[in-house]
């Protein structure tokens, strides 16, 4: 009872500490961030004060099961939901502001318009739908691989949480224009304070459960789950060094600026990319493609050259969005060279991912969620090979500032990252809720041709938009003027820009596919339907023809 | 490579190796790029006239940066004839010197604007943010009607500006301690503006939106976007004389 009353108090201390914040702060932002803090610390009091456990009745609401395995799982299976619930938000917002993009009228000034709404879109695919796989999933594969169960439960709840805490936060900041506007750092400086508490927490939870290992050795998918870890960390922290106006204020100014600033933000820019859209993705495809495969890794040593290369070389990758800008030649030069060599690691996880299929390739015609993995290495093939392409200088001053950077991008992004953890979901809803399989195959099947489909529209789109795009701005005419005024190239773009929202809609609608199956699957509902992949037994067909004399 | 795969497993049995190992492993790229920015002189280029922003200036950078402009709008053109043409003369690295954030941007849905200042008048500016389809049909530009009708805040310009001093832009105290009155009469062509051009050369002092009773966020928005491009001079002969002689960039 103390210490349900010593709890109670500690919440009803921070609630009150927000509320003064909220009648100190300086912006609208700033109090609304704090207005959230306040209200959920008012629910931790309810809860706590009546003794009333909110987690069991949610727990009980999505049906989880109690104790039904000696692993850890609960924090999986709330991340699996808020991946699922997050990627639709992400993919909705980003239909939106496609949307905007061919029909301006669609902004609503001031809170929905495009400058606020596109770091939503940012944040919510990567750090909401893409973060919550990687936590949900990395808790899973490191207590499988090393035959242990998580190390500090209280603290992994708290991560899980902790994070959802950051991402509402810095969402509910963008729409009140609580941004840094430096890309994919967008939140300020509290919230970037809050994320570092969870990411430490994350880092004890992962690395005690490695320490805790029953296997003596550590699995290839936990060094690109711990180098994640470490190196978001590194650059979390370096580039959102600023210094607050005030501590009841949201504003901040960091603390580099021009052309070091630009270089520490690409610095971590490309490497988000890299170590939250890459490395622990490759850490899934070395769990998830085996296991649903049921072969092997193809090559362990390639795994080993290819992990080493690809953590060494992609964090100078930094400086090629910088090319042909005031940043010194040398380090853009660097940023190209590199950037090139980066080809070869990339495609040796592909290579491992793709090769680990052998001997079992006829799955890819019979098991939707392979053929969900096999496109997303596809993909990540693709996106690896057009990137150092994009970073070599002469192709780079046609296709930077164009539509062509954001294709590409997607290609990776809806492609590599969007798909894999489909298949991961897939693979993870059935085995965590204990059901025999998931509700519907099928819909899997569906799920990934409306989401290849629209990678298609949305990829295809953007090169031509991109391309246009360049080719009409370095335009001159006979005469030696200028062709084109800015105008002319923004309403070219019209139709393509509606081809692209088109794309966008069916990757969403393969997303809402994707709820309807998890749901009915954690629901324990199983569809009725024709099983998948094989030759249908037609008895009437099964017969010798018989010579029917004719009448 | 047969001794390789063996000698790994020393670190796959032991997580301590394997972190550091790791982590040694990253923070190479980022030390050899990074840290030569902060002592190679050249990096930035000595010219003349780069000063911090005025107070109003700053209001309007800070209102630049809620909104995300740099989403559809860059600041950094590009040595190329078209840029140069359609933009004006390629940027410096010195012109953002006194950037926190820098505002470079990666995408053009809409033009640079890092010369921006001065092609325009302010009436076209305020018309054009108030509704860009009205004077840019093509536009998809969102509307920015509430600029014009949200007063600017004044109280805590001088929080901002000491803030800006800690990370290095060079405020005097005088400036610190003057910010409001600075931010006021900037955009108050009757107002004493006392040394505020000696203290910000080539400071444009008038009414921006279009409406001297009040002090809004229109006002410094537009003060922001007309002096973007103007402080140096890199067309006189003295500094295109220093930019030919520039090495090793």
């Amino acid at each position: 009872m103390d210490g349900v009353l010593a709890r109670t108090g500690g919440w009803f201390a921070l609630m009150l500490l927000a509320i003064v914040a909220i009648a100190l702060a300086h912006d609208a932002g700033f109090a609304a961030s704090m207005t959230i803090v306040a209200l959920v610390a008012l629910l931790l009091v309810c809860a706590t004060a009546g003794r009333f456990d909110p987690l069991a009745k949610a727990q009980s609401l999505f049906q989880m099961p109690t104790d039904p395995s000696r692993y850890d799982d609960d924090p999986v299976r709330w991340g699996v939901i808020a991946t699922v619930f997050w990627g639709v938000v992400g993919f909705s917002v980003g239909l939106i502001i496609a949307l905007q993009l061919a029909f301006p009228a669609l902004n609503i000034e001031p809170y929905y318009n495009f400058g606020r709404l596109r770091p939503l879109h940012t944040s919510a695919v990567v750090f909401a739908f893409g973060g919550n796989i990687l936590i949900a999933s990395s808790f899973y594969v490191v207590q499988r691989t090393c035959r242990a169960r998580l190390a500090f439960p209280t603290l992994a709840r708290f991560v899980f949480w902790g994070y959802q805490m950051f991402i509402v936060l810095a969402a509910v900041g963008y729409l009140y224009g609580v941004t840094q506007s430096r890309e994919y750092a967008e939140p300020e400086w509290y919230v970037d304070i809050w994320l570092t508490i969870v990411w430490v927490c994350y880092f004890v939870v992962f690395v005690g459960t490695l320490a805790r290992r029953t296997e003596p050795h550590i699995y290839v998918a936990n060094w690109f789950y711990l180098s994640f870890i470490i190196t978001i960390a590194m650059l979390h922290i370096v580039n959102n060094l600023a210094v607050p106006v005030s501590i009841f204020g949201s504003r901040s100014y960091p603390l580099f600026s021009g052309v070091q600033d630009a270089l520490v933000q690409w610095w971590y820019g490309h490497n988000a990319v890299a170590f939250f859209l890459t490395v622990p993705f490759l850490a899934m495809m070395y769990y998830f493609v085996p296991k649903q495969a049921q072969r092997p890794i193809y090559s362990y040593r390639l795994s080993i050259l290819h992990f080493w290369s690809l953590i060494f070389l992609y964090i100078w990758a930094g400086p090629h969005h910088l090319l042909y800008t005031a940043l010194p030649d040398w380090a853009q030069t660097l940023g190209m060279v590199f950037s090139i060599v980066l080809w070869m690691p990339s495609w040796g996880g592909m290579i491992n991912g793709l090769m680990t299929l052998n001997g079992a390739w006829d799955k890819v015609r019979t098991d939707p969620i392979i053929r969900m993995m096999v496109i997303a290495l596809a993909f990540y093939g693709m996106a690896t090979f057009e990137g150092p392409m994009l970073s070599i200088k002469a192709v780079n001053s046609l296709s930077h500032y164009t539509d062509w950077t954001i294709g590409h991008v997607h290609a990776g992004a809806l492609g590599w990252n969007g798909m894999i953890t489909f298949a991961a979901v897939y693979y993870l809803t059935p085995r965590l809720w204990k059901r025999q399989r998931l509700y519907s195959l099928r819909m899997v099947n569906w799920h990934f041709w409306l989401a290849t489909l629209g990678i298609v529209f949305y990829a295809a789109s953007m090169w031509v938009s991109g391309i246009t795009q360049g080719l009409m701005w370095r335009e001159y005419g006979a005469d030696g003027y200028l062709v084109n005024t800015f105008a002319d190239t923004v309403a070219a773009l019209h139709p393509l820009y509606i081809m692209r929202a088109f794309g966008g809609l069916l990757y969403l609608v393969g997303g809402v596919i994707m709820v309807v199956n998890v749901w009915r699957t954690i629901a324990g509902h199983l569809r009725q339907e024709a099983p998948m992949g094989e030759a249908p037994y037609d008895p009437e067909a099964d017969r010798p023809l018989v010579a029917v004399p004719a009448e | 490579m047969f001794n390789i795969a063996q000698r790994h497993k020393k670190l796959e049995r032991n997580i301590t190796l394997l972190a550091i190992g790791a982590f040694v492993v990253v923070v190479i790229g980022g030390i050899v790029e990074i840290a030569p920015l902060f002592w190679i002189d050249n990096t930035i280029e000595k010219v003349d006239g780069m000063r911090p922003y005025t107070p109003l200036e700053q209001a309007g950078r800070d209102i630049y940066v809620r909104e995300g402009c740099y989403t559809c709008h860059s600041q950094m053109i590009r040595p190329f004839r078209d840029e140069v043409e359609r933009y004006g003369h390629y940027s410096l690295a010195a012109e953002s010197m006194y950037d926190h954030p820098f505002q470079w941007g990666s995408k053009r849905t809409g033009p640079d604007l890092a010369r921006v200042g001065g092609r325009y008048s302010d009436d076209w500016h305020v018309q054009h943010l108030k509704d860009p389809r009205s004077v840019v049909p093509e536009s998809v530009m969102p509307t920015y009607r509430f600029l014009a009708e949200t007063d600017l805040p004044t109280g805590d310009i001088a929080a901002n500006l000491a803030a800006l001093k800690h990370v290095g832009v060079p405020y005097s105290e005088k400036d610190i301690e003057q910010a409001e009155s600075d931010l006021k009469a900037q955009a108050d062509p009757d107002a004493d503006a006392g040394d505020l051009a000696k203290r910000y050369p080539k400071t444009q002092i008038r009414d921006f939106d279009g409406d001297p009773q009040r002090l809004t966020e229109m006002d410094a928005l537009v003060a922001y976007l007309q002096m973007l491009g103007t402080l140096v001079d890199v067309n006189s002969a003295a500094a295109q004389e220093d930019l030919a002689e520039e090495k090793g960039r």
